[in-house]
C-alpha cells in the first residue's frame, strides 16, 4: 500500500473529479471531494515523512520504467510542495460546503466540485511527477480547470477575468511546451533526471539557450512574476471565495516549485546563475514586483483585490529567495511557500466569511464588522500580522531568513529594503483593521452576524497553523533547508 | 519553584488577571478586585525574583525555540529586574488610580481597557526578563501591538489618527531598523545572546558598530529618540492611567532600558569607549533633551507639556547609554526609575485635576492649590524629582548622569544637563507655583472654587500619595536599585 503512495495521490483525486461529476446530488459530490482530498493529504503526509527519513522516492507509474514510462520522483522540495497543495486543499474542502453553496448556482456544484478536484490532482501532478511532459500535461489539467473555477464567480466580471487568465495562461503553457520540445530534441529525453544528466555537455548550444529562456518565461506568467502578473489580480478578486483562498495558497507555489526544478536540478546551477547569471536578472524584477505591487495594494478598496496585488509582492519576496542561488536564500524561498500558503490561506477564507454574512468584501463593507463578527476579524488581523511579518507568526521566520540570505551576500539595500516594504504591509493592513475596529457598519454589516462554524474552523485552523509554524519552525525550517540542499546539489 | 520559573509566573500572572477581568465583566466592583489582586500577585513574585537576583543569581528558562539556535528565552539579570521591580510596583498603584479615573471620567468599555492594560504589563515583564535580542523583539512588538487598542480607546477621529501615528512610527522603526541590526548582529556573530562584555567584540570593525549602534538607537522608537518622538505626543489621547503607566514608564522605558541592555551586553561599554562610536549619538540624545523641553515650553495643555518633558527625560537614559561608562550606565539606569515614580506621579496629578476640576489646560490651573491641595502639593513633589533637586530621588540620577559625562571627558554635556534642569523648572515648576500663589482664574466657572476642597476620588488620590511618598522615599533609600544597577556597571 504505502509503496503505491505516489499514485494514491495522483489517481484519487482524478477518480474524484469523475465521481463528482456524476452524482446529481450537490452534498453527495461535497462528500466525493472531501474525501479525495483528504486521502490526498495522507499520502502527502506519508510521502513527506519518508523523505523526511532520507530516502528518494522513484515510483515507475503503471510499472513502465524510466525513460519509456513516466517516473515519479520525489524528494523534500516536491514532498514539500505536495503538503502545502494537500494541506491547504483538505482545509479549503470544508470551507467551500456552505460558501460555495451561497455564492454559486445549486445545480452547477456538482460540475465545481469535478472542476475543484481535477485542479487539486492538477497541481499534485505538477510537483510529483518527474517528466518534464507530464508537468506540461498536469499545468494544463490544473490550468483549465482553474480558468473554470474562477469563471463560476457570482461577479460578471468573472467571466472575463478567466478569459484574460486562459489567454495568458495558454501564451505561458505554450512558451512552456515549446522549450519542452526544444529539451527534447537536443537531448532525446523527457525524464527530467535524465536530462540533468545530459544537459551539462549542452551547455554551449543555443538550442538550450532557448529552450531556457522559454520556459523561464512561460513559467514565471504562470507564477505572476512582475511584470507577468497582469492575469492574477482580477482573476483572484471575482473568482468565488473559496477559489481565491485555494488558488492564491497554491496555484502560483506550484509554478515556482516548477521555476526551481528546472533551474537548479535540471539545467543545474552552474548554467542558470553561473553561465547565464540569472541571478541579476531575477533580483531587479523581484524588488520591482515587492516595491510597486505593496505600493499598489495600500490604494485598493476591494480587499480581495489588494490581496492578489499583495500576492504578487509576496511572490517577488520568494523569487528574491531564489536570485540569492544560495543555501539560505533558497531556504528562505521554500520556507516562503509554505509559509506564505498559510497566511493568504487564511487572509482570503476570512473574506470567504464575510463574503458568506456580508455579501460584499469592500473596504466600506468591512466597516465595524469588528463588533458583529469577531472571531473572523481576529482571525483576519491575526492573518494580517502573519503578513506583516510580527515575530511568532510564520511570516516573521520567511522574514528572518530572506533578510539574513541577502545580507549573506552583502547585499544589505537589499535587506533593508525588505524590511521596509513589509511596514507598507503594515499601512495596507491595518487600514483594514481601522475600518472593522473603529469604522461605522454600513446597513448590511450592522445586522450581520458571526459566519457559521464549517466556515470560521478551517479559517482558523490555517490561523492556528501560522501561529504554530511560528512559534516552533523547527520543522519547516528543516525541511526547506534539505530542499535547499537538495536543489543546490548537495547531499540532502 | 526556581526563580527562572517565576520569571515565567510573572509573564502569566497579568494575562490571566486579564482573563479574569473578562470573566468579571458585569460586576464592576470584583472585576477591579480581580486588577488589583492580580497587581498584588505580581509584586509579590517580582519581589520573589528579585530576591534570588540580589544573591546573585541569575535566573534563566528557555521557553521555546522558534528557529534553530535562536531560543524563546527568560533571563533576569540586575538591569531587567530593575525594570521589572518598576513596573511592578507602580501596576498596582495605577490600578487603584484607574479605578477612580475611569468611574470618576464615566469612560465606556472599560472592561476592555483593563484586559489591554494587563496584556501590556505582561510584555512589558517579557520585556524586562527577556534573554536574547530575539525574545526582547517579539515582546517590543507585542507590548506595541497590546497598547494600540488603549490609545486609540475613546474610539474619536482624532484617537483614530494618534493610533495611526502611534503604530506607524513604533512598527516601522522596529521593522526597518531594529531587526535589521538584529539580524545583521546574528549574522557576525553567530549568536543573539546577552553576554556580559557585549558579543561584538573583535566580530565586526568600527565602521559596523557605528552603523549597528545607531540602527538600534532609532529602531527602539519607543524611547522616542528625535526625530522618532512624535509617537508619545499622539499617545496622549489615550486615557491618563495609560499615559501615566504605559507612556511614563512601561512602554518607554521598555525603549531606553532596550538601548540601555543592548549597550551593556550586546556592544560592552569597554569595547564602545574604545571605538568612541557613540559619540555623536550623545549629542544626539542632548539635542533631544534640549529641543524638547523647549516644545514642551509651549504647549499648554498638561498632558502634551508632560509628553515633550517625557521625551526630554527619556534621552537622559540613552545618553548614559551612549556614555558608556562606569557612572553613565549607573546614572541611566537610576533615571529610569526616578524618572518612573516622578513622571507618574505627575500624570495622576493632570488626571485628577481634568477629573475633579474638569481643566486640561495649564492656563486655567492658577489658584488650583486651594481647591486641590494634596494634589498640587504632589505635583510640586514629582516636580522636584524630574528636576533633579533634593529631596527627591531625581537628584542621584542627574548626579551620576553628570559624573559620566565627566568621566568622558564631555564637559558639553554637563553643560547640557544643567541648562535642561534649569528648562524644566521653567516649565514644570509654574504649574505647582501659579496653582499655590496665583488668584483662581475663573471663581465663577464650573468647579468650587469658594474654598470648598475638591479633590479626586478617594482611590485616584491614595494613588497619587504613593507615588509622590515613593519620590521622596527614593532620595533617602535608593539602594535596592543602586545595588542592582552596581552590579551591571562593573567597577
Amino acid at each position: 500500500m504505502s509503496a503505491h503512495l505516489p499514485a494514491i495521490q495522483i489517481v484519487v483525486p482524478l477518480l474524484a473529479a469523475a465521481l463528482c461529476v456524476l452524482v446529481p446530488w450537490k452534498r453527495v459530490s461535497w462528500g466525493i471531494a472531501f474525501a479525495g482530498s483528504v486521502t490526498a493529504f495522507f499520502a502527502a503526509i506519508g510521502l513527506l515523512s519518508r523523505v523526511l527519513d532520507g530516502e528518494e522516492i522513484r515510483y515507475a507509474l503503471g510499472g513502465w520504467a524510466a525513460p519509456w514510462g513516466i517516473e515519479y520522483r520525489i524528494d523534500a522540495v516536491n514532498a514539500l510542495v505536495l503538503l502545502i497543495v494537500a494541506g491547504i486543499g483538505v482545509v479549503v474542502t470544508p470551507f467551500a460546503l456552505k460558501s460555495v453553496e451561497r455564492e454559486l448556482d445549486g445545480r452547477r456544484i456538482p460540475l465545481f466540485y469535478g472542476a475543484w478536484m481535477l485542479c487539486l490532482c492538477g497541481l499534485l501532478g505538477i510537483a510529483i511527477t518527474g517528466d518534464a511532459f507530464n508537468i506540461f500535461v498536469f499545468l494544463e489539467i490544473s490550468s483549465l480547470s482553474a480558468y473554470a473555477l474562477i469563471a463560476m464567480g457570482s461577479d460578471r466580471r468573472a467571466l472575463v477575468s478567466a478569459f484574460r487568465y486562459l489567454i495568458m495562461g495558454s501564451v505561458g503553457a505554450s512558451f512552456i511546451v515549446i522549450g519542452i520540445g526544444l529539451l527534447y530534441v537536443e537531448t532525446g529525453t523527457l525524464n527530467l533526471a535524465d536530462l540533468a544528466e545530459r544537459l551539462p555537455a549542452l551547455h554551449g548550444e543555443r538550442t538550450v539557450l532557448v529552450a531556457f529562456a522559454f520556459l523561464t518565461v512561460g513559467t514565471s506568467l504562470k507564477l505572476a512574476l512582475f511584470p507577468l502578473h497582469l492575469w492574477l489580480p482580477n482573476a483572484y478578486t471575482f473568482a468565488p471565495s473559496a477559489v481565491t483562498a485555494f488558488l492564491a495558497a497554491t496555484a502560483t507555489k506550484v509554478a515556482v516549485y516548477v521555476l526551481l526544478r528546472f533551474f537548479f536540478t535540471v539545467f543545474g546551477t552552474a548554467y542558470s546563475f553561473e553561465q547565464l547569471r540569472l541571478g541579476v536578472w531575477l533580483l531587479p524584477l523581484a524588488l520591482v514586483a515587492i516595491f510597486t505591487m505593496s505600493l499598489v495594494a495600500i490604494f485598493q478598496g476591494n480587499v480581495k483585490r489588494m490581496l492578489a496585488y499583495s500576492s504578487v509582492a509576496q511572490i517577488g519576496y520568494i523569487i528574491l529567495g531564489v536570485s540569492f542561488a544560495s543555501v539560505t536564500g533558497l531556504t528562505a524561498a521554500t520556507l516562503h511557500l509554505f509559509n506564505h500558503a498559510l497566511m493568504k490561506g487564511a487572509l482570503f477564507l476570512a473574506l470567504g466569511c464575510v463574503m458568506y454574512r456580508v455579501g460584499s468584501v469592500h473596504i466600506d463593507a468591512l466597516r465595524g464588522l469588528g463588533r458583529r463578527m469577531p472571531w473572523t476579524m481576529a482571525a483576519f488581523t491575526a492573518g494580517g500580522l502573519s503578513l506583516i511579518g510580527v515575530p511568532l507568526t510564520v511570516g516573521f521566520v520567511s522574514k528572518w531568513f530572506l533578510v539574513l540570505g541577502a545580507l549573506e551576500q552583502g547585499m544589505w539595500p537589499v535587506a533593508a529594503l525588505v524590511l521596509v516594504t513589509s511596514t507598507m504591509a503594515v499601512v495596507y493592513i491595518w487600514r483594514v483593521v481601522e475600518a472593522i475596529y473603529f469604522g461605522e457598519p454600513s446597513p448590511r454589516a450592522e445586522s450581520a452576524t458571526e459566519a457559521p462554524l464549517s466556515l470560521l474552523v478551517p479559517t482558523w485552523a490555517l490561523i492556528v497553523a501560522n501561529l504554530y509554524f511560528g512559534i516552533d519552525a523547527t520543522l519547516t525550517t528543516s525541511v526547506a533547508g534539505q530542499a535547499a540542499r537538495t536543489l543546490l546539489g548537495g547531499a540532502p | 519553584m526556581n526563580a527562572g520559573e517565576l520569571a515565567l509566573l510573572a509573564l502569566i500572572i497579568p494575562a490571566v488577571g486579564a482573563g479574569l477581568v473578562g470573566l468579571l465583566r458585569a460586576q464592576p466592583n470584583l472585576r477591579e478586585a480581580a486588577s488589583l489582586v492580580t497587581g498584588g500577585v505580581l509584586l509579590g513574585v517580582v519581589m520573589r525574583i528579585h530576591r534570588a537576583v540580589a544573591a546573585g543569581e541569575i535566573p534563566r528558562l528557555v521557553l521555546a525555540e522558534p528557529l534553530p539556535g535562536i531560543p524563546l528565552e527568560l533571563e533576569v539579570e540586575p538591569l531587567g529586574m530593575i525594570f521589572a521591580l518598576v513596573a511592578g510596583s507602580l501596576w498596582i498603584v495605577t490600578t487603584l488610580y484607574a479605578i477612580g479615573y475611569m468611574r470618576g471620567h464615566h469612560e465606556k468599555n472599560q472592561t476592555r481597557f483593563y484586559i489591554f492594560f494587563a496584556l501590556a504589563i505582561s510584555c512589558t515583564m517579557g520585556v524586562a526578563f527577556a534573554g536574547n535580542l530575539f525574545t526582547l523583539f517579539v515582546f517590543y512588538e507585542a507590548l506595541t501591538l497590546s497598547t494600540f487598542p488603549l490609545v486609540t480607546h475613546a474610539g474619536t477621529d482624532a484617537a483614530k489618527r494618534a493610533g495611526r501615528v502611534y503604530l506607524g512610527i513604533l512598527l516601522s522603526t522596529s521593522i526597518a531598523f531594529q531587526l535589521f541590526a538584529i539580524i545583521w548582529t546574528y549574522l557576525l556573530t553567530g549568536t543573539i545572546d546577552f553576554e556580559m562584555g557585549g558579543i561584538l567584540e573583535g566580530r565586526a570593525g568600527e565602521g559596523v558598530v557605528a552603523v549597528l549602534l545607531a540602527l538600534y538607537v532609532f529602531g527602539i522608537g519607543k524611547a522616542a529618540v528625535m526625530p522618532f518622538h512624535r509617537w508619545l505626543p499622539a499617545a496622549m489621547v489615550a486615557p491618563t492611567p495609560v499615559s501615566a503607566l504605559l507612556h511614563a514608564v512601561a512602554v518607554v522605558k521598555a525603549g531606553v532600558f532596550s538601548i540601555l541592555k543592548i549597550t551593556i551586553y550586546v556592544f560592552g561599554i569597554d569595547f564602545l569607549t574604545q571605538l568612541g562610536a557613540s559619540v555623536w549619538l550623545m549629542w544626539v540624545a542632548a539635542a533631544t533633551i534640549i529641543l524638547a523641553s523647549l516644545v514642551a515650553f509651549r504647549k499648554d495643555n498638561l498632558k502634551a507639556r508632560l509628553a515633550y518633558s517625557t521625551i526630554s527625560q527619556l534621552s537622559y537614559v540613552v545618553l548614559g547609554a551612549m556614555l558608556a561608562n562606569t557612572m553613565g550606565i549607573i546614572g541611566g539606569g537610576m533615571h529610569i526609575v526616578m524618572h518612573a515614580f516622578g513622571k507618574i506621579t505627575l500624570f495622576f496629578c493632570a488626571g485628577a485635576i481634568m477629573v475633579a476640576a474638569h481643566k486640561t489646560e495649564i492656563s486655567d490651573m492658577r489658584g488650583l492649590g486651594r481647591t486641590m491641595p494634596v494634589t498640587c502639593a504632589a505635583f510640586f513633589v514629582g516636580t522636584l524629582s524630574i528636576i533633579g533637586l533634593p529631596p527627591a530621588g531625581g537628584t542621584w540620577s542627574k548626579w551620576f548622569l553628570g559624573l559620566g559625562a565627566l568621566d568622558a571627558g564631555q564637559v558639553g554635556l554637563v553643560a547640557v544637563l544643567m541648562v535642561s534642569s534649569l528648562l524644566s523648572i521653567g516649565y514644570l515648576m509654574i504649574v505647582p507655583v501659579r496653582a499655590f500663589f496665583s488668584p483662581a482664574s475663573n471663581p465663577h466657572g464650573h468647579g468650587h472654587a469658594n474654598g470648598g476642597i475638591h479633590e479626586a476620588p478617594l482611590p485616584s488620590l491614595i494613588a497619587i500619595v504613593i507615588t509622590s511618598l515613593c519620590c521622596l522615599a527614593l532620595f533617602v533609600y535608593p539602594d535596592p536599585f543602586f545595588q542592582l544597577i552596581s552590579m551591571v556597571a562593573g567597577p
